[in-house]
């Protein structure tokens, strides 16, 4: 069986190898590789890019993506921005939601708590739609894993807006961005230079805005990373003294028969 | 691996040892796997983050009460009538199943602030009824007083009082 | 259960157990003394590893639906809450979505074992046509499974695959509407298909056990095909085999670990993360890795009928097997043209595997044609023919022979 599995394996890569480049010319371009520092086994997020990070989210992509699955209690829960509690509450006090019934049957406002969800900029699909021109801004909260390419393909996306090539013809409300999929997006280029002003001070350039907020949408679609790799890491050390001495135990076993 | 597998002599204690050692090391693997099954069903981020409301009081007449829902369980806030009061003072508390003044049961004489929940089995007691003015309950016969303190029946503790406080004079934060 | 039991129930509580409900006697015979060929490799491990895939999902599911909401408004977000809120709720998820794949490695080993060295052969037909029902079990509840957190592919999935049925002559059409409840999938078929899926694997539990009882009658086959002779082929499945099927489980579970806590999501797929939209198609749909094959005979037939009888028909072969194959040897070992057959057969499968997940248009479908004829073709003729033509290398007296003679190999 031995003999059987090495042919197997070795003509499965020769035919890998054939067929790859062909799937590879797709029809977008391919995002660079950039080093995130929740890469890797043990990665973990870079607390003050993901508070720029939400600064970005919140003063420019806010203003038409939700971010549904998230609440403002998230922003200070660990392995996130990690804001304090009094921030958290203040930040929410910004916001006003739609609470009620009250006792004469009637809704009104109040201002957001803690536990209430990030506050979306329309009140629902059709809504978003009509006012960006019939192309609906997607959900923010899950995009990092609902794009293949992740976090490197979003930022890509952000910083990769181009003139269209000569012989592209744009409808008016498109753009042109070679990451996308048929190179034609509705949103327009979302950043520009000095957009706004970080309070920590960082400079606010294009790819720096990008990054962080490529950051925190990272830390949006998976708050659980850090607890994940860190798990992971004891698991597998644990597994790999197990196997020893379950191996250790089998020999013993066995060298019985012999 | 190979060098100590050799069969020379009988080696039970170093053997066992090995035996033994993985049977632990499995045990320890097993609890950690067992702890997340388990921890799975306490209450979640999202409940826990639900944990207070607050109660506009300026409607409540004396002599009336209204109930709220707090952490999914009924909260009888009642506003007290002077008698009621009085009523729940005069009793020797050394002499209650769950002995506890009035004093330490609210923050404003008037306003009596309780979980609706019999500490019996979990029903919930019916207002103003039974032996002593104050609540009773229909399920096992649980007879409390014009301060919620059982007085009469199986159940074993007062009715509890919630964490809340008074944001101002109309309005109270529960939890 | 072949054989005098060996079980000795002592005294007092168990003795008296023994003589009313002998389950003590059952289980010692079947896990503890049950005699096993002493030659068993390590692809004779995958039956313990699978039965501990099938616990691990059963609790990390039950564990699931306590969290679960099977409607289309809520299931989405449901499991988002699972994700985000629950204690340890990712980890639970991601246990259960993974485990599914691993599932599918360990059993396609485990099939492709059967076939090298010929489990499926008399007197062992019925226990493998036990396992190929086990299979389509664990299909049919994958398939719903992938269909639960109502994301884009798990509706267009749902909407392709049960779409198949509609290609039935005169009663496809109605088959559909009843599978869906309605006139396309939505909530109704969302929440069949959430009680089947908690339904199924418990039938599969009941096979299993029907699987390990047909395997223990005759006993288990052994790397050489030949039959066990005496008592000197054989060890106590406990401790020897319980051990190593132990080793290669911490080994397996290396491998299952990585997924969980580092790739969580690469057998998955990205579109499945966007809430399903009844109103607009991902641009690429592809079923779930081990499904894949089969999707690509589906898509090699031009009519849609033969495609969905091919596909099916990719499956039931597999319950003709022992009846195909006419070749009295067992194991691969002995026979040198079907080992190169066998090879080719394994490579025709990747092949498949690798045009499901391709568009269907030019080069994709030519190969995916001459994979579907060289699939059928290999149980349809080669084997057939094989065992009429193959001269079988000579075979040894008994289990006992080679293994000593190939000591200390392990």
């Amino acid at each position: 069986m031995r003999k059987a599995i090495k042919t197997i394996l070795g003509a499965s890569v020769v035919a890998m190898s054939l067929i790859a480049p062909a799937q590879a010319a797709g029809d977008a371009k391919h995002p660079g590789v950039i080093d995130w520092s929740f890469n890797g086994p043990l990665g973990t997020y870079d607390r003050d890019a993901l508070r720029r990070g939400y600064q970005v989210y919140k003063e420019v992509c806010a203003s038409c993506h939700s971010m549904n699955q998230l609440s403002f209690r998230n922003l200070s829960q660990e392995g996130g921005p990690e804001f304090s509690e009094a921030e958290v509450k203040a930040i929410a006090k910004e916001y006003m939601v739609e609470d009620g019934p009250d006792d004469y049957g009637d809704m009104y406002e109040r201002e957001a708590l803690a536990s209430d969800r990030f506050v979306a900029p329309y009140p629902n699909d059709n809504a978003a739609r009509a006012a960006n021109g019939g192309a609906y801004p997607p959900d923010l909260s899950l995009i990092n894993k609902a794009r293949s390419g992740g976090p490197d393909y979003i930022h890509a996306l952000l910083t990769g807006y181009e003139e269209a090539p000569e012989g592209v013809e744009m409808r008016p409300g498109l753009y042109y961005n070679p990451y996308m999929a048929g190179g034609k997006i509705a949103m327009p280029s979302p950043l520009m230079e000095d957009l706004l002003e970080y309070g920590d001070g960082t400079a606010a350039s294009v790819e720096q805005m990008s990054l962080d907020v490529t950051h925190f949408l990272n830390w949006a679609a998976e708050p659980e990373l850090e607890a994940r790799k860190r798990a992971g890491f004891m698991v597998l050390i644990y597994l790999a003294i197990f196997a020893g001495l379950m191996y250790a135990s089998m020999r013993k076993i066995w060298a019985d028969l012999h | 691996m190979a060098e100590q597998d050799k069969p020379t002599a009988e080696q039970p204690n170093r053997r066992d040892f090995l035996y033994l050692a993985t049977g632990a090391f499995a045990a320890v693997g097993v609890a950690n796997v067992v702890w997340p099954l388990v921890h799975q069903m306490n209450p979640d981020a999202s409940v826990k983050a639900l944990a207070s409301i607050e109660v506009d009081l300026s409607s409540v007449e004396t002599g009336q009460s209204i109930t709220v829902t707090w952490r999914g369980k009924p909260v009888f806030i009642r506003r007290r009538t002077q008698a009621e009061i009085t009523e729940a003072r005069a009793v020797a508390v050394t002499d209650l199943p769950d002995p506890q003044g009035d004093g330490e049961r609210v923050q404003k004489d008037e306003w009596l602030v309780m979980v609706g929940i019999c500490t019996h089995l979990g029903c919930v007691p019916l207002g103003q009824s039974g032996d002593f003015n104050g609540w009773f309950c229909p399920c096992h016969g649980s007879h409390y007083d014009t301060s919620g303190r059982i007085r009469k029946g199986p159940a074993p503790k007062n009715l509890e009082v919630p964490a809340y406080e008074f944001v101002n004079d109309t309005r109270i934060k529960i939890g | 259960m072949s054989g005098e039991s060996t079980y000795d129930p002592g005294t007092g509580f168990t003795q008296w157990l023994d003589t009313r409900l002998p389950i003590l006697r059952l289980a010692h015979d079947s896990f503890v003394d049950y005699p096993t060929p002493k030659n068993l490799n390590y692809w004779w491990t995958f039956g313990g590893i699978l039965t501990f895939c099938l616990v691990t999902q059963i609790i990390t599911g039950i564990i699931l639906a306590m969290h679960y909401t099977p409607h289309v408004d809520f299931a989405f977000n449901s499991v988002e809450h699972i994700m985000r809120n629950v204690n340890y709720g990712w980890l639970i998820r991601y246990i259960h979505a993974n485990g599914a794949s691993m599932f599918f490695i360990a059993v396609y080993i485990h099939m492709f074992r059967g076939l090298y060295y010929g489990s499926y052969k008399a007197p062992r037909e019925v226990l493998w046509i036990l396992g190929v029902v086990i299979y389509l079990l664990m299909m049919a509840a994958a398939f719903m499974g992938y269909v639960l957190p109502w994301g884009q592919m798990s509706l267009w999935g749902a909407t392709v695959i049960t779409n198949l049925f509609g290609a039935i002559p005169l009663i496809g059409e109605n088959i559909a509407i009843w599978l869906w409840g309605g006139y396309s999938v939505d909530n109704p078929t969302l929440n069949r298909f959430f009680s089947l899926h908690y339904l199924i694997p418990f039938l599969i539990f009941g096979v299993v056990i029907l699987h390990i009882w047909a395997l223990h009658v005759p006993g288990n086959n052994n790397p050489t095909g030949i039959s066990v002779k005496s008592e000197q082929d054989t060890v106590p499945f406990h401790p020897y085999y319980t051990v190593k099927d132990g080793f290669a489980l911490s080994l397996f579970l290396i491998l299952f670990s990585y997924f969980i806590f580092f790739a969580p999501n690469v057998l998955g797929h990205a579109d499945n993360y966007i809430q399903a939209n009844p109103l607009v198609t991902p641009a690429h749909i592809v079923p779930e890795w081990y499904l894949l094959p089969f999707y690509a005979i589906l898509r090699a037939v031009p009519d849609k009928l033969g495609g969905v009888a091919l596909m099916f028909g990719a499956i039931f072969v597999l319950f003709l097997l022992p009846w195909l194959d006419t070749s009295k040897v067992r194991s691969a070992r002995y026979r040198p043209l079907f080992r190169q057959f066998y090879v080719l057969f394994i490579l025709d499968c990747l092949l498949l595997g690798y045009l499901g997940a391709q568009p269907a248009e030019g080069i994709y479908i030519v190969l995916a044609r001459i994979g579907t004829i060289y699939y059928f073709a290999h149980f349809l003729v080669v084997l057939p023919v094989l065992g009429l033509v193959e001269k079988p290398k000579a075979i040894p007296e008994s289990i006992s022979e080679p293994v000593l003679a190939a000591k200390p190999a392990e």
